[in-house]
């Protein structure tokens, strides 16, 4: 480490000129490699690798020319005195046998910027966050947690199938909605609704998706959650785990091929680091350089398989530089750090054409789904301290209200307004008519088969017949 | 697992870019490897010497023409043809890949080792050097992956071209292709596309062992909203990659390890294949034999004994393994009434096991005897030449199996 420091202080001063900044901060080193902010509006942090910095694969695309030569041949004396050369680049030899040991002795720290009663700490590196757009996050927030209770119990009640809620994540999924662009496009895991919120999908809109009616985009196909809207830009959920971060992977490389100002951003939970798509999904985005914000939302549980039995790393943040990827860990319960991590993430994702990794620490507040019960496995205590002392929602309205800008008039009209909305919103969902019996058979493909025009065909007989053996209302 | 693919590759460029010369199409007597890599292709070779038991009927239209020509295959094929080119199947889709590339800025190609590389089949040569390293874009190693990617790219507005550098290792992308590109279209409610193309070599046939030598056509046919085609000549090679590029839906193109190198004239302008469409190879009026791929030319050479022997088979290659041309199949059962399934898939739950029910359930009343299929043994793929040859169908069988059928 020691010596990383040093060749860090070199290539400050190599930057420095690079960089025209005025002010250069060194920060503490974790990631081996210089890690410097500028003073501009928004902390965009600039790195560069040792390793990657003049191995830029699309040269035709490159956004940024990184500084050249910034590599290992400085000042270290004896142990860059003999390099190999490796098809990967030049490796220095060491004498001494040590392995790099499985985890470093101090935890990754957790970047938060409001402490548990909501104040901002002092001296903290942050994205600013002006009245208009605190109050509306606050709002989506709280609307979130209305909806997820409203939509909760109608599950309870049996009117739908099946739920899942965001409880005690609520911070991520408004936070992150908020520092991105309209243009960046989410591929969801399924605890993300508040990014779909925040967009403009309406109350009526998730209610219609739930009870899979006529007006649902995904015409009644997919179970409840698994919401999906090609003009907000977010991607159809698909349930098996981790199948997004590929895909991710393909949709950077699709806006990097366009030159689209804009990135991708994916979510994950921290079971979904187990899967072989996570590892796949982190590398090809890598390699591909591409636009990439992989967000992973470490809850402490999938399921009932808590994260001790999920990884031995030290979480998620870990395994970013592993691929060759920047990676900050987060406090998820705090919106002001997600906000500005995503913010700078995604800057730094668009401009340098690069991804980035944040790892968000929360905890899930409420079950995984509705088929679950988690106090069958974990302390209701356990549970308590984080639904009442670690609540994300109390956090930043207590920041939002101590800036004047929020009161308690504020809050019962907001949430008894989204709780009249969301009700009105599940009784129209209701009564709204189902899919008729055409939509079971389009868009398998673009244009039906004939195998499908007889199969629906034969259907329609079928029911036409027995109509008794049908649901009501069933319309062929 | 790269390894092993990497080494396999070379080995087939060091020997497939020979052109097929019909010299060389000798029987299938396989003792060693030598005798091995002076054959390639049995195509319908006696076609030119037998002109009017085969090309009687081949002037239905158009593309029967040229399927002709396919048939042939030779040096001597078709010489009065005043234009077209001659190519060999693998320069066929690449010629159509990058006439599509052309056309289409959205078009893409990625998949291992496909940029300056080539290919391992050379599918994709050239292309890089034309089209740059990110349109022609070579990933790391996990199928799965560059397969999702594809599936993200193709949300967000491009085309992809996803090359499987063997069919057997699409395997491992088996939930992105399932579980995503085959349902998002469907469960999107109709929001989002996947125009990707999955192409790749698989089949039997060069001695490359059980995972190098898969026939998954079984395996991905009941994926709904997938599309299957399987190319057999040089012709419907390239017709069907610009077809499946220009498709709408995810479209399986599978490719056959030995025909890579069969050679055909084609034309010179511009034109695409129907991806739902069979394509009759000889019209006849005993028996109508279906069959796709690389079998088609098994099929051809009993066709040739069979009619010495005084039978007149009809052979269609279905060329869309999903949905099937029940339109020409049906027509052709109604004609013969009697059918034969040559097919290089596994005996249970193949092709051929889906097309006997579709037949049955849609033309019993026009068959006079039992629909016969005739399949691959339900074994891994040996390595060994001769275990291998037992695996698949051989001529000889399908000369025995029409005898029996038309008795």
């Amino acid at each position: 480490m020691a010596i990383w420091f040093a060749r860090s202080r070199n290539l400050v001063s190599s930057l420095r000129h690079n960089l025209c900044t005025s002010t250069i901060l060194i920060k503490r080193d974790y990631s081996h490699r210089p890690v410097l902010t500028t003073s501009h509006q928004l902390p965009s942090t600039v790195f560069s690798s040792p390793f990657v910095a003049s191995l830029l694969r699309h040269e035709s695309t490159a956004v940024e020319k990184q500084p050249d030569e910034l590599v290992l041949h400085s000042d270290d004396q004896e142990e860059a005195l003999q390099e190999l050369d490796f098809p990967g680049g030049k490796v220095g030899y060491t004498s001494e046998m040590k392995f790099i040991p499985e985890s470093s002795s101090r935890r990754v720290p957790c970047y938060r910027v409001l402490d548990e009663d909501g104040r901002i700490i002092p001296d903290n590196d942050f994205v600013p966050v002006k009245e208009k757009l605190a109050v509306r996050m606050y709002e989506q927030m709280a609307t979130l947690q209305v909806m997820d209770h409203i939509f909760y119990e109608a599950q309870r009640q049996g009117r739908i199938s099946f739920y899942l809620t965001s409880v005690g994540e609520e911070a991520i999924n408004i936070a992150s909605a908020a520092a991105l662009s309209p243009d960046d496009i989410v591929l969801p895991q399924y605890r993300e609704p508040g990014v779909l919120l925040w967009r403009g999908f309406t109350l009526e809109e998730f209610a219609n998706q739930c009870f899979g009616n006529k007006a649902d985009y995904g015409k009644g196909r997919q179970m409840p959650i698994h919401y999906g809207s090609n003009r907000l830009n977010y991607f159809t959920i698909s349930s098996p785990i981790a199948t997004q971060l590929p895909q991710a992977a393909g949709v950077g490389y699709s806006l990097k091929m366009e030159k689209k100002n804009a990135c991708a951003v994916t979510f994950i939970g921290d079971g979904g680091t187990s899967e072989g798509d996570f590892h796949a999904g982190l590398n090809f985005a890598a390699v591909m350089e591409a636009p990439v914000v992989f967000i992973c939302r470490n809850n402490g549980w999938a399921i009932s398989t808590h994260i001790s039995e999920q990884f031995r790393s030290d979480g998620i943040v870990v395994k970013g530089q592993a691929y060759g990827i920047r990676s900050i860990r987060v406090d998820g319960n705090d919106a002001l750090a997600v906000y500005s991590a995503v913010r700078s993430a995604r800057e730094m994702a668009v401009t340098e054409q690069r991804p980035v990794l944040i790892e968000a620490m929360t905890y899930r507040v409420g079950h995984h789904s509705t088929s679950d019960d988690s106090t069958k496995y974990r302390a209701a205590d356990e549970i308590q301290y984080w639904k009442m002392s670690r609540n994300p929602v109390n956090r930043f309205r207590k920041w939002v209200e101590d800036n004047g800008w929020w009161s308690e008039e504020d809050e019962s009209k907001l949430r008894s307004n989204a709780r009249k909305q969301l009700l009105q919103a599940i009784q129209a969902a209701e009564k709204w008519e189902k899919q008729p019996l055409t939509e079971l058979f389009n868009d398998v493909y673009d244009v039906k088969p004939k195998n499908l025009e007889e199969q629906e065909l034969g259907l329609k007989e079928l029911v036409e017949k027995q109509p008794q053996e049908y649901p009501p209302g069933f319309h062929v | 697992m790269s390894s092993i693919i990497h080494g396999a590759g070379a080995a087939t460029a060091l020997s497939t870019f020979n052109p097929v010369d019909s010299k060389k199409l000798v029987s299938p007597s396989r003792t060693n490897l030598s005798v091995r890599s002076q054959r390639y292709i049995v195509a319908g070779s006696d076609a030119s010497k037998k002109k009017k038991s085969f090309g009687s009927g081949l002037r239905v239209g158009h593309s029967q023409k040229l399927i002709a020509n396919a048939a042939v295959a030779t040096k001597e094929a078709d010489t009065s043809a005043s234009t077209g080119h001659e190519l060999l199947l693998f320069e066929a889709l690449q010629e159509g890949l990058e006439e599509e590339m052309d056309r289409d800025a959205n078009v893409c190609v990625m998949g291992e080792d496909v940029g300056h590389y080539g290919g391992s089949y050379k599918v994709t040569k050239g292309l890089a050097d034309k089209f740059g390293d990110l349109r022609v874009l070579d990933t790391p190693i996990c199928e799965n992956a560059f397969t999702g990617m594809g599936i993200g790219a193709a949300m967000t507005g491009l085309r992809p071209v996803i090359e499987g550098m063997n069919m057997g290792f699409l395997l491992l992308a088996f939930n992105q292709i399932s579980n995503n590109c085959g349902m998002l279209h469907y469960t999107s409610g109709g929001q989002f596309t996947i125009p990707v193309v999955i192409r790749g070599p698989g089949g039997v046939g060069r001695q490359l062992g059980a995972e190098h030598s898969q026939r998954l056509e079984s395996y991905f046919q009941s994926i709904p909203g997938i599309q299957m085609v399987a190319c057999s000549t040089p012709y419907n090679a390239k017709g069907l990659m610009k077809a499946a590029i220009r498709s709408e839906n995810p479209v399986i193109l599978f490719e056959h390890v030995l025909l890579y190198n069969l050679k055909e004239k084609i034309p010179d302008e511009e034109y695409i294949c129907n991806l739902e469409e069979a394509e009759m190879v000889r019209p006849g009026e005993h028996i109508t034999i279906l069959t796709y791929s690389r079998m088609r030319y098994h099929v051809m050479q009993a066709a040739k004994t069979l009619v010495n022997k005084g039978y007149d088979p009809e052979v269609i290659d279905i060329r869309s393994l999903k949905p099937f041309d029940l339109h020409t199949i049906g027509n052709s059962v109604k004609k013969t009434h009697r059918v034969l399934i040559v097919e290089e898939c596994m005996r249970t739950g193949g092709i051929g096991a889906s097309l006997t029910a579709a037949i049955n359930e849609n033309f019993h009343d026009y068959l006079d005897a039992p629909v016969v299929c005739l399949s691959s043994q339900d074994v891994p793929t040996p390595y060994a030449g001769t275990l291998e040859e037992w695996t698949v169908v051989q001529p000889a069988q399908i000369v025995t199996a029409v005898e029996q059928l038309c008795q």
